[in-house]
């Protein structure tokens, strides 16, 4: 069994997989922040319908992916600015969305197999060339997302605020929703466009039930991703299951531990008890 | 402008200024001059255009008509010089955002790029969590502290920028009467101490009996300005509502009567908040 680890294969899905968990786990904060989990999804499918349509014209699924993924990003940028709009939205097209992702799966018969790797993630099939895309697309997210880190933090924990002080809070909207799109596209090579949750939300709720530093919280949601992504890795090289199977079970399992053991660290957390600065008299 | 060098420059001019929201015409003529240390509270109706006043000094809205200059030139958008207080909100109790950072994005919160640890961001962050007596949960998230704990922070957030001018935007709402006074001594002593001018949106103007220099009351349309035994009588509201309105003085309490003074905002659902 240990002879696995000499495989190319191997090495490939390591290292997209931590390509991958690193920018899951950076934007993931911003996504639990913004309440975009469904965001996450709505862009996911469209995605589905970009590689599905890709593999029909014989174009790479990757790249089809992306440009749909981006391309959903702006429609809900532009569809909806308050939350339930956007929802409504959301959730309009990506029916959609999926409707014509099923007819170009039909239409493309060569192999079922694609459509369950789209869904489902196809980490130990992952060439070279899926690495090197990889790379590029985690670098350039994460450099766009280095630029705007300050003030889409402001813009999304604190959005009046953030408009007085002259933060342009709707293009940060728009601009992260353009790097969530890229984010996507990576993480559905790893696991799925059904399983994108388990990279994108649980490692940063889980993250920011442990501590309410925001430095720490993002490294903590970082290192669990990777954790998570690697560790599924090596276990489905032990048990032939899909890695998927075994990246979500991890993440919920950490999520799970978060909540139960956060609760007690949050008990620490206050130094003060409620009604404290009432009760005392002020300059 | 007409200063000549013995009244000192206003901190803020609005001259004829007349603004329009889409189709809606909020206020027109209005005539203001806020001078230099003083504490101005605005009050009237919901939707008189108190908080769009804030959001043509802060060079967020236009003005349809006239001119308006704040700290000695046309407002514009993130002016640094300028401190805002919001309503106070909810956040959620597990966002990672403690105290001191909510104070951070203050500071440093509106630049490009990543937040970096600084000693001189650290400073300002300390100075002004002192500033405001919140250094005891300046690491509690914010979304487990009180309201009144919140509204303290938010108002080292706006000193945290080093402004020369404090825009608050009903800063009260939502606060026991115990945690108001706290905040409203809290202004008052910046105002005083550091010569702050403030410019205070609230829908009770009692809380502010004693600080307030002048009141500025924004109704249908038009306004008065003045100090508050001038502007919060029967004679002067009845004018400027265009309705009888009565002035009652109860307990040291105003109680005004017959006149629409805001009050019970939905928080946050406000289209134009901010």
């Amino acid at each position: 069994m240990t002879s696995l680890w000499h495989y190319a294969f191997v090495h490939n899905a390591l290292l997209a997989g931590a390509i991958v968990a690193v920018v899951a786990g950076l934007v993931g904060p911003f996504v639990v922040m913004r309440n975009m989990s469904f965001a996450v999804h709505g862009v996911a499918e469209v995605g589905f319908t970009g590689a599905a349509g890709a593999l029909l014209i014989g174009v790479a699924p990757t790249t089809g992916m992306l440009a749909f993924t981006v391309l959903a990003a702006v429609a809900i940028g532009l569809l909806g600015v308050r939350v339930r709009e956007r929802d409504v939205a959301i959730g309009a097209t990506l029916a959609f969305a999926l409707g014509l992702g099923v007819l170009f799966l039909s239409l493309y018969t060569r192999y079922a197999n694609e459509a369950f790797n789209l869904l489902f993630g196809t980490i130990l099939g992952i060439s070279r060339q899926n690495v090197e895309f990889s790379a590029v697309v985690g670098l350039v997210t994460l450099l766009a997302l280095a630029a705007v880190y300050r003030p889409l933090r402001f813009s999304s924990v604190d959005p009046d605020v953030a408009a007085a002080r002259g933060v342009p809070v709707r293009l940060l909207s728009a601009v992260f929703l353009v790097i969530l799109a890229f984010a996507v596209a990576e993480a559905v090579q790893v696991v799925g466009v059904l399983l994108l949750l388990t990279l994108l939300i649980s490692p940063a709720a889980a993250a920011e039930l442990i501590t309410p530093h925001p430095g720490r919280a993002t490294a903590l949601s970082v290192l669990i991703a990777l954790g998570c992504t690697l560790g599924g890795i090596v276990l489905a090289l032990y048990k032939p299951w899909p890695p998927s199977f075994f990246i979500s079970t991890l993440s919920f399992f950490v999520y799970l531990l978060a909540r139960l053991l956060g609760p007690r660290l949050g008990a620490r957390r206050r130094s003060v008890p409620d009604g404290a600065v009432g009760a005392r008299p002020f300059v | 402008m007409g200063t000549d060098g013995v009244v000192a420059r206003p901190v803020a001019q609005l001259v004829r200024a007349g603004l329009q929201l889409g189709r809606r015409r909020v206020w027109e003529e209005l005539e203001l001059q806020i001078r230099a240390g003083e504490f101005l509270a605005v009050i009237g109706p919901n939707g008189a255009g108190k908080t769009s006043l804030l959001r043509v000094l802060l060079g967020l809205s236009r003005l349809t008509s006239g001119t308006v200059e704040v700290l000695g030139r046309p407002p514009r958008r993130g002016d640094a010089a300028i401190g805002y207080v919001p309503q106070q909100r909810a956040f959620e109790p597990d966002l990672p955002l403690r105290g001191r950072d909510l104070v951070g994005l203050g500071v440093d919160g509106h630049r490009w790029g990543l937040a970096l640890w600084g000693a001189e961001r650290a400073r300002r962050v300390d100075a002004a969590l002192e500033a405001v007596g919140a250094q005891a949960y300046a690491e509690a998230p914010v979304g487990r502290l009180s309201g009144g704990e919140q509204q303290r922070l938010r108002i080292a957030q706006a000193i945290g920028g080093e402004p020369r001018l404090l825009l608050c935007d009903e800063p009260l709402s939502s606060l026991d009467v115990q945690h108001q006074a706290t905040i409203v001594r809290l202004v008052a002593d910046l105002n005083r101490r550091r010569d702050m001018p403030v410019v205070f949106v609230t829908h009770d103007i009692n809380p502010l009996l004693g600080h307030v220099d002048r009141v500025l009351c924004i109704a249908r349309g038009r306004c008065l300005v003045g100090p508050p035994q001038e502007v919060l009588t029967s004679e002067a509201l009845s004018q400027l509502y265009q309705a009888p309105v009565e002035v009652l003085h109860v307990r040291g309490q105003i109680v005004v009567l017959g006149a629409d003074m805001g009050g019970h905002h939905a928080a946050a659902a406000g289209g134009e908040a901010g």
